[in-house]
């Protein structure tokens, strides 16, 4: 859905994304990587198991919930990226998913 | 190390944040700043420090005003603690802090309140979709990630910010599909009076007319007058539609970024049991302050945006006038000092506030928009409860926001009501329940930010050091 201009491609960090290890710029939030890295959903609402990405981007809607170094209920927006670290897409209250793909 | 007390804490490293720590500094007073973000700015000077000339360049002069206050505030005796949020604060000055994962209580005698703004939210349908995010969401993209829409994007809505972005965006090289305005065509109308007095402060008037002819030279699609905004798609977004001159177009797009204005963030104001007030004009509610930032509660004061939308510049102003009755107050500065050290902040805030009336007039969003109209529309997007949920509640006697909450859940999600309060509000107004008003919005009690038991526990441990 996004992409990141060229110039702003500096360092880079290795995190595990939904299983998957990838190479991603750091200093930015957890958020912003998975929107550039072009994942559409970051977690299933607990409610009606419908579909839900980042909203607002600054820490105040909690649509971006996601499970960050397997702790769940992580705002992903205010969340920078680590090396190592690894982000799950969040099912429902917090548990991890198994497949999940939009 | 975050001491147990200070003389004055300042929460929120914004412009008027960044002007108040630089105003106290120098004067031998003991003064934090908090902020929860990693590095000074807040949202409207986000990143300023480290973002590369292109992108500064991209995001235009105001923006980059935002490195004079933080090289100021760098200067200055303030210690600084990025990453910590404060999920609580009493009407005795006590604050309950969240730094490097560990809680703690600390107090101050004086006590600053820069929370900034935060987008209003409107529900409309389809707003839960993945691929619909607020315009503020793309401008924090931008500044902190240098991310931009791969594939094109819908701006919608109203407001000043919804302009800037889109100029951004063009500077950017972005694929603007359409600028989908909202503002009612007879606002222009009923702005008109407030104009003359906001030709004294034209650079505002002057800078909007811009980035209109630069838009429209660079062929973006704007279309006045829009309704029924709507976002449609399976999971997730795959269209917006909307009604034009009495006819309904669609049009194919992943990425739809809205914005309806901005309201105060003042859910730790109102925690901390601070008098709040509705403004009609701004259709939010703001905490009560005289002209140095005090609030009901001795000891505590509001600057910036967090105390009503008056924008970047007047925040810094109001930063630095509060930062001297801090001053003030811990008698550090005679009454007399603090009075002659404040004549050219009013006299900068007072020009600065001449725009404003236009641009509330200009840019009124419609109650009838704010009351989501369609019954399907989920409105609280933690809890999923509908507009008609909450109007069925307020016809079965549930007459305003609190009974309503604890009636539907509505409100008592992860945001704890930040993105449905106002709507709420206007929907029980709109259903025949009470009108809004100084006290419409739900209650709000500490924590105000998500704590863990863990982190509870761990309070007394932190304090006994």
């Amino acid at each position: 859905m996004f992409k990141q201009l060229p110039d702003s491609i500096a360092e880079t960090v290795e995190v595990t994304l939904n299983g998957q290890s990838i190479r991603v710029t750091q200093g930015i939030s957890v958020a912003a990587m998975v929107l550039t890295q072009g994942l559409r959903c970051t977690r299933e609402t607990p409610v009606s198991n419908s579909k839900r990405a980042p909203f607002c981007m600054m820490g105040v809607c909690y649509d971006c919930l996601m499970v960050i170094d397997d702790k769940a209920n992580q705002r992903a927006c205010s969340v920078m990226v680590k090396d190592g670290m690894t982000i799950d897409t969040q099912y429902g209250a917090g548990s991890k998913p198994q497949v999940f793909q939009c | 190390m975050l001491k147990n007390h200070y003389q004055l804490l300042i929460i929120g490293a914004g412009p008027a944040g960044l002007a108040a720590a630089a105003t106290v500094s120098g004067h031998g007073i003991s003064c934090a700043l908090v902020d929860e973000q990693p590095a000074p700015g807040g949202q409207i000077y986000r990143c300023s420090e480290s973002v590369s000339e292109q992108r500064a360049r991209i995001l235009g002069d105001e923006y980059q005003r935002g490195k004079q206050l933080i090289t100021a505030f760098r200067n200055s005796d303030a210690e600084y603690f990025p990453d910590t949020r404060i999920w609580s604060l009493s009407n005795q000055r006590q604050i309950g802090i969240i730094h490097q994962e560990h809680s703690k209580i600390i107090t101050a005698d004086q006590i600053l309140v820069a929370s900034g703004a935060m987008e209003r939210p409107v529900p409309f349908p389809g707003w839960t979709l993945p691929g619909v995010m607020q315009a503020g969401a793309g401008q924090i993209l931008f500044k902190s990630a240098g991310a931009i829409p791969g594939y094109g994007v819908v701006l919608a809505g109203s407001g000043p910010l919804l302009l800037l972005l889109a100029w951004q965006y063009m500077n950017a090289g972005v694929d603007i599909k359409a600028i989908l305005d909202v503002t009612p065509l007879t606002n222009h109308l009923l702005a008109l009076p407030k104009l003359p007095r906001a030709l004294l402060a034209h650079h505002y008037l002057t800078k909007g007319l811009v980035y209109q002819k630069d838009l429209r030279r660079a062929g973006v699609i704007t279309k006045l007058g829009v309704s029924a905004l709507q976002a449609t798609g399976e999971e997730c977004l795959q269209t917006v539609s909307y009604h034009h001159f009495g006819r309904q177009h669609t049009i194919k797009t992943e990425l739809l970024l809205t914005h309806f204005g901005i309201i105060p963030h003042i859910w730790l104001t109102q925690a901390s049991g601070c008098d709040h007030w509705w403004d009609k004009h701004q259709k939010c509610c703001r905490p009560q302050h005289d002209d140095w930032g005090n609030t009901s509660i001795d000891g505590i004061m509001v600057a910036g945006d967090g105390a009503g939308i008056n924008g970047a510049r007047s925040a810094e102003h109001a930063g630095r006038l509060a930062g001297l009755q801090a001053l003030y107050a811990l008698g550090v500065l005679t009454e007399q000092a603090r009075d002659e050290q404040s004549i050219n902040d009013r006299k900068w805030m007072q020009t600065d506030c001449h725009i404003r009336p236009f641009l509330e007039a200009y840019f009124a969003i419609p109650d009838k928009l704010l009351a989501t109209p369609d019954n399907d529309t989920i409105v609280c997007r933690c809890e999923e409860i509908t507009a008609g949920q909450i109007r069925d509640a307020v016809a079965n006697g549930h007459s305003d926001s609190n009974q309503v909450k604890y009636f539907t859940r509505c409100g008592m999600g992860p945001c704890q009501g930040r993105q449905c309060a106002n709507a709420v509000a206007h929907i029980i107004a709109d259903t025949g329940g009470q009108a809004v008003s100084d006290n419409s919005l739900f209650r709000s009690r500490p924590p105000v930010a998500p704590l863990t038991l863990a982190q509870l526990a761990d309070l007394h441990e932190a304090n006994s050091q």
